[in-house]
C-alpha cells in the first residue's frame, strides 16, 4: 500500500487531500501519477504536468523513481514559500 | 524556553513574531560565545501588491491576505537543514527560521531568517542563501485572497535562477 498525498492547487483539484493505493513492484512515480489521474477521471488535474513535483518520505525526488511498498508519496506544485 | 536556545530554532507557526524578541532569543542562544561579531536579519512581508501572476495569467486586484499551505511532515526537517548547511558553510554560531503559515493579511510579516556569526560577509551571505533556498525547495504554497477571488500564486523563474547561483 502507498500513502498519497496532494498538496496546494493539486488537492484542489482533485478535491482531496490523500488517498491509500495498491502498490505495485516496479512502477514510477509517473506511472503511478497516471493511475492516480485515472482514479480520479472525473477531475481533471495537473498531476501528469512535467512542473508537478513528487516527494517520496519527504525527500523530493524524479518521477522516474521506482517507489518501496509503505513509502509515503506526495505530488505538488511548484513551492511559493517565502 | 529551552528550545530557543538551541543553536539552530526553527519554527512553522500560524502567529505572528515579534524581531525584537526574536533577536533576544538569538542573543541569549549564542550568549557564552563571544566569538558573535555580526547579526544579520531578513523578514519578508505580504506586501500590498496589484499584480500576482496566477499560473498562465496575471491577475489584477488589491490583494487582502496570503494563504500559506505547507506539507508539515516535510516543512521542518527542509528548513533545519538549510540552518545546517548556512551553519556549516558560513561557520554561524547561531541560526533561526520562522516561518508563518494559514491566513497573513497585507503588510503582517511571513518569514523571518536571523543568523549570528564571526563577520558580517558571512551573516549576510548566510541570511540570503536560506532564503534563497528556502524559497525553491522549502514545501510551502502561497495563495493570493482577493476581495471577489482567490489563486494559488506560480513560482517564478527569477527565483530558481537566483538559487542555482550559489552552485556556481
Amino acid at each position: 500500500m502507498l500513502r498519497v498525498m496532494y498538496f496546494a492547487s493539486l488537492r484542489e483539484q482533485l478535491g482531496c487531500n490523500s488517498d491509500y493505493v495498491e502498490y505495485i513492484a516496479g512502477e514510477t512515480l509517473a506511472q503511478l501519477a497516471g493511475r492516480l489521474a485515472n482514479k480520479h477521471a472525473g477531475s481533471p488535474s495537473d498531476i501528469q504536468q512535467s512542473t508537478t513535483r513528487c516527494a517520496v518520505n519527504q525527500q523530493v525526488v524524479e518521477l522516474t523513481v521506482v517507489p518501496c511498498d509503505g513509502d509515503e508519496i506526495a505530488f505538488f506544485p511548484p513551492v511559493t514559500g517565502g | 524556553m529551552a528550545m530557543q536556545s538551541e543553536p539552530i530554532f526553527v519554527s512553522v507557526q500560524t502567529h505572528n513574531f515579534c524581531l525584537n524578541e526574536q533577536q533576544q532569543a538569538l542573543f541569549k542562544s549564542c550568549n557564552a560565545n563571544a566569538e558573535v561579531g555580526a547579526v544579520a536579519s531578513f523578514v519578508g512581508l505580504v506586501r500590498a501588491e496589484n499584480n500576482i501572476m496566477e499560473v498562465g495569467r496575471a491577475h489584477s486586484g488589491e490583494l487582502r491576505a496570503l494563504y500559506i499551505e505547507h506539507y508539515p511532515a516535510m516543512t521542518g526537517p527542509v528548513l533545519r537543514r538549510l540552518c545546517e548547511q548556512a551553519s556549516e558553510k558560513w561557520q554561524l554560531i547561531t541560526c533561526r527560521v520562522i516561518h508563518r503559515v494559514g491566513t497573513i493579511p497585507t503588510g503582517e510579516q511571513i518569514v523571518l531568517v536571523m543568523v549570528g556569526a564571526a563577520h558580517r560577509a558571512a551573516a549576510f551571505a548566510a541570511c540570503e542563501f536560506i532564503m534563497d533556498h528556502l524559497k525553491t525547495s522549502a514545501p510551502f504554497w502561497k495563495k493570493a485572497i482577493f476581495e471577489h477571488d482567490e489563486h494559488w500564486v506560480a513560482a517564478k523563474q527569477t527565483d530558481q535562477a537566483k538559487v542555482e547561483q550559489w552552485s556556481d
